[in-house]
């Protein structure tokens, strides 16, 4: 069986997935089964055997697991997010058709050699900082819950953030391909680069008090490093400057100290002051609110979970029990519909994600394709990580999307043209000489 | 670079590895914790879907809270109703969507919404789900007797107090009302209807579980532990005679007898008995001075003081008793910490529960046997079958039977002859004290009555009680004694005519 075959068959799979996981919402909000989830079932697998022919005639020979799992996290979205408000769910199924068209520009373009990239490195880094800064130029950045991350221009609205991650592992594919041997020499002069951007990292701190952003960015650039010189010492040296980087702006930034504060201690005996109201108030009715109720959701689904379209985010009254549940906690709705066996298929769905696109790294032939596959995959999992760990208390929280899963039009078209350059590194490396 | 990447894979494998973990640890280890949290809105919300387990009255046998179902967003939900208003509201409690829970809606909730482990509970539950049918609840009964619950509440009036009657034979709690009360209905959507509540005394506190949640000094009341220590010290009988000049000294200063006495302002030459008869602080004050606080407070111990009494509601809606420094439970680690002569007739920052002094009033009159109390009867399963039920339980033989059945005699003559007169009921042996709690405010005496009653001395009694007031002008023999008669008669005519 041929590699296509099996993304064939796995897309059958996927589309099966959808169609059940579209069906039982509807069944619970309507309590029938409505033509509509089939429809949107069957508009969702055709949406991805279009993306399955154009693999076919691109690249022939790459991964057949990844477009099938790809198909998998984005159902769980768009199932989840209709689950939770039937509107954005639509638009989620739009955004994950532009994501594949996204998806087949970047293979048709780069069909013949994804190797001219190389060539533009700088521009992707010098790309890749003015994305990251964008949302704090004025007049077009938006604060949104205490965070720069939003740009918008007119009614259209994007997370740079998301594009500014794929621009930064394309600099840094290219310029640690040509840095290596220097690099791993070890000599003080040329950690200069390293050094800068530590200091870039900090910067988008600062500017943009945006955490998880230069979390993920800089474990991104540790990681690449570390596969290019094969170092520990200098991933030791880069997490010893980010820890102490962040401690001195844990006290010099409120927002920081804040984040960390509700990591530790999301629940308090007593009344704290609130800076919501000005109040005094335990933190976990304040502060730590998002958080704790997170919990709150993820607890109640249990071993089983409450089944979809059965958990609870709404009160009696129809007031929002959780924020930004599409969005930053669309896991603890997953985890508290499907319980622990649907949550930790997700997880599962992503780790197999991970080991496929490794090995897509492990095969590629010459270092930027490396280089490339290695930080794109361990770039998917550390976002997956940073999110899914936030909401679930193990390391402080900070709003970046589930790859795939979130609801986010910029999340979902990046991470597509991710799975499309991951494609092509693939397809190139298993290509017969 | 093949060993890196290497490397790296199990880096981002470990790390989606750990959310796995956490997934587990949340939705498992750390679910029941999280489930019983006060501010967990999400559970709480879930669990009206479930059709709750009603709460019935032991006798007559009414439904005291009860569900009322409505249809939002496509599902049923169940909503509470008290029938009974105000009656029973302390210990019954409330759930609500918007102010989480009290009383035993909270301390049974698992019982209520089936989240107990109780196999039978279990395989119920879960046909339930299976046939995708409201899961239903356990069913409580509990122990109180309506018609007398009503009786005190109505007794109570607009005083602030509380009234907790109970079977010292078994510890079951036959009344426990608290004044002023609340009607549990507006808590969720007319609750500023309940922070308008007024009674006598302020802040009124309505949702406050006086009987065992109300801390007050217990005046005279607590002579009966003092007499009780005094006996079991064997250093004192009932014949130990005192020379009573009107006051005691303590400290070089002279505490004088106090209003609560009946009879002469100075009584001369007394024995022990016409002193807790006749309520005599003198006497008591010497015993102190010479027993000294802390033997006095193990004898308060025994019978239950520094715990929380155990019972079904919430531990937060039950304190202990004893005495009280800057709001904080306090013993002494020397005598001479503590005043005993004042401690001894119930002063000295010593402060009870109601709950405790029926607790105390029932050991003396049931040959010193402190039985723990208990407000729930049963739990039954939706289909009748029984999921919990607790034999009566002894915590401990508080004083010896000799001891016990002095101080009861003692407390006989108290209602034949004494202060506490006006409890007598026709055809019942009834023992009490009365007490009269100086506030340092004047006409604003916190009074008491303890009292146990029987069919006749010999026999154990059926029923013991304590009644508390708060800023009264008169003393505890006539303002709380005839509450303590009256629905101490209710209870004891109600098991004559079932």
């Amino acid at each position: 069986m041929s590699a296509r075959s099996r993304e064939l068959a796995g897309l059958v799979v996927a589309g099966l997935l959808a169609g059940i996981a579209l069906a039982s919402v509807t069944i619970a909000r309507d309590a029938e089964i409505s033509a509509s989830a089939v429809t949107w079932a069957a508009l969702f697998f055709a949406l991805y055997v279009v993306a399955h022919v154009v693999v076919r005639r691109t690249v022939p020979y790459a991964d057949g697991a990844l477009l099938p799992l790809t198909a998998v996290l984005t159902a769980f979205g768009i199932a989840f997010v209709y689950r939770l408000d039937a509107t954005d769910g639509g638009r989620q199924a739009v955004w994950v058709a532009v994501g594949v068209g996204a998806l087949a520009a970047t293979l048709i373009v780069l069909r013949h050699d994804y190797r001219v990239l190389e060539s533009y490195r700088y521009l992707f880094g010098v790309a890749a900082v003015g994305l990251l800064l964008l949302p704090s130029v004025p007049g077009i950045g938006e604060r949104v819950n205490g965070v720069r991350l939003w740009v918008s221009v007119g009614p259209l609205q994007f997370q740079p953030g998301e594009l500014a991650k794929i621009c930064l592992i394309l600099f840094l594919a290219g310029y640690l391909r040509e840095k290596r041997e220097t690099l791993a020499q070890g000599r003080l002069k040329d950690v200069g680069p390293l050094v800068a951007i530590w200091g870039a990292a900090m910067l988008v701190i600062v500017v943009t008090d945006d955490l998880g952003s230069a979390l993920l960015n800089f474990g991104i650039f540790l990681a690449m490093l570390y596969v290019a010189t094969g170092r520990a010492l200098f991933v030791a040296a880069g997490l010893a400057l980010f820890v102490g980087g962040s401690a001195v702006l844990y006290n010099a930034i409120g927002h920081v100290q804040d984040r960390v504060t509700i990591w530790l201690h999301p629940w308090t005996d007593e009344r704290v002051y609130c800076a919501l109201n000005g109040k005094l108030e335990y933190r976990q009715d304040c502060a730590s609110y998002q958080l704790v109720k997170s919990l709150y959701s993820i607890a109640n689904g249990g071993f089983g979970g409450t089944g979809l379209g059965e958990g609870t985010f709404t009160s009696v009254d129809g007031t929002q029990l959780i924020p930004y549940l599409r969005t930053d906690f669309i896991f603890s709705a997953i985890a508290q519909e499907l319980g622990l066996m649907g949550a930790a298929a997700l997880l599962l769905v992503f780790m197999v994600f991970v080991v496929r696109g490794m090995r897509v790294a492990l095969q590629a032939r010459d270092g930027f394709s490396k280089l490339l596959a290695a930080g794109l995959t361990f770039g998917f999992a550390l976002q997956a990580f940073i999110i899914v760990g936030g909401v679930l208390r193990v390391v402080p929280l900070t709003g970046i999307t589930l790859p795939f899963v979130s609801y986010g039009g910029t999340s979902i078209v990046a991470n597509f043209v991710l799975l499309a350059l991951l494609l092509l590194v693939s397809n190139r490396a298993n290509a017969p000489r | 670079m093949n060993g890196q990447i290497m490397r790296l894979t199990y880096v981002a494998l470990a790390l989606v590895g750990v959310l796995v973990v956490m997934t587990t640890y949340w939705q498992t280890w750390a679910a029941a914790g999280l489930a019983a949290r006060q501010d967990n809105a999400i559970r709480r919300v879930a669990e009206f879907s479930i059709d709750r387990g009603l709460i019935f009255s032991f006798e007559p046998r009414r439904r005291l809270a009860r569900n009322r179902e409505r249809v939002v967003d496509g599902k049923t939900l169940f909503f509470r109703r008290y029938p009974y208003g105000s009656l029973a509201a302390h210990v019954i409690g409330y759930s609500t969507v918007g102010r989480s829970r009290t009383g035993l809606e909270r301390s049974l909730n698992d019982y209520l919404t089936a989240s107990n482990g109780n196999l039978s509970t279990v395989l119920d539950k879960a046909l339930d789900e299976l046939h995708g049918r409201p899961i239903q609840g356990n069913n409580v009964v509990t122990t109180l007797d309506l018609d007398a619950q009503e009786v005190a509440q109505e007794q109570l009036g607009t005083n602030c107090g509380a009234v907790v009657a109970l079977d010292p034979r078994t510890g079951k709690v036959l009344v426990m009302a608290a004044s002023p009360s609340f009607d549990a209905n507006l808590v969720e959507e007319h609750y500023g209807r309940i922070s308008r509540i007024t009674a006598n005394c302020t802040p009124a506190a309505p949702l406050l579980n006086r009987a065992s949640a109300g801390l007050f000094i217990p005046g005279s009341t607590f002579k009966v532990i003092t007499v009780s220590a005094a006996l079991e010290s064997k250093k004192f009988g009932p014949g130990s005679t005192f020379y009573d000049p009107g006051y005691c000294t303590v400290y070089g200063k002279q505490v004088h007898n106090f209003a609560d006495q009946s009879g002469p302002e100075v009584f001369g030459t007394i024995n022990l008995v016409t002193g807790l008869v006749h309520s005599v602080n003198s006497v008591f004050c010497n015993i102190g001075l010479k027993l000294g606080a802390k033997r006095i407070l193990d004898t308060a111990k025994r019978f239950g003081f520094y715990e929380r009494p155990p019972l079904e509601t919430p531990a937060e809606e039950r304190l202990p008793s004893g005495l009280y420094r800057d709001g904080n439970l306090y013993y002494p680690r020397v005598d001479s910490n503590v005043d005993a002569g004042r401690m001894a007739f119930g002063q000295e920052r010593m402060l009870v529960t109601p709950l405790q002094m029926a607790m105390v009033a029932g050991a003396l009159g049931f040959g010193g046997k402190l039985m723990e109390p208990r407000v729930v009867d049963r739990i039954v399963g939706p289909g009748g079958k029984v999921v919990d039920e607790q034999a009566p339980h002894l915590i401990r033989q508080a004083v010896s039977a000799r001891t016990a059945h002095e101080v009861a005699a003692m407390m006989r003559l108290v209602v034949r002859e004494g202060t506490g007169t006006a409890a007598q009921i026709s055809g019942y042996s009834v023992g009490g004290k009365t007490g009269t709690a100086e506030t340092g405010v004047s006409e604003s005496n916190t009074t008491w009555f303890i009292a146990f009653a029987g069919k006749d001395a010999e026999s154990p009694p059926e029923v013991a009680i304590a009644v508390v007031l708060q800023n009264q002008s008169g003393v505890g023999g006539t303002t709380a004694a005839p509450i303590a008669r009256t629905v101490m008669q209710a209870i004891l005519q109600g098991t004559e005519n079932p």
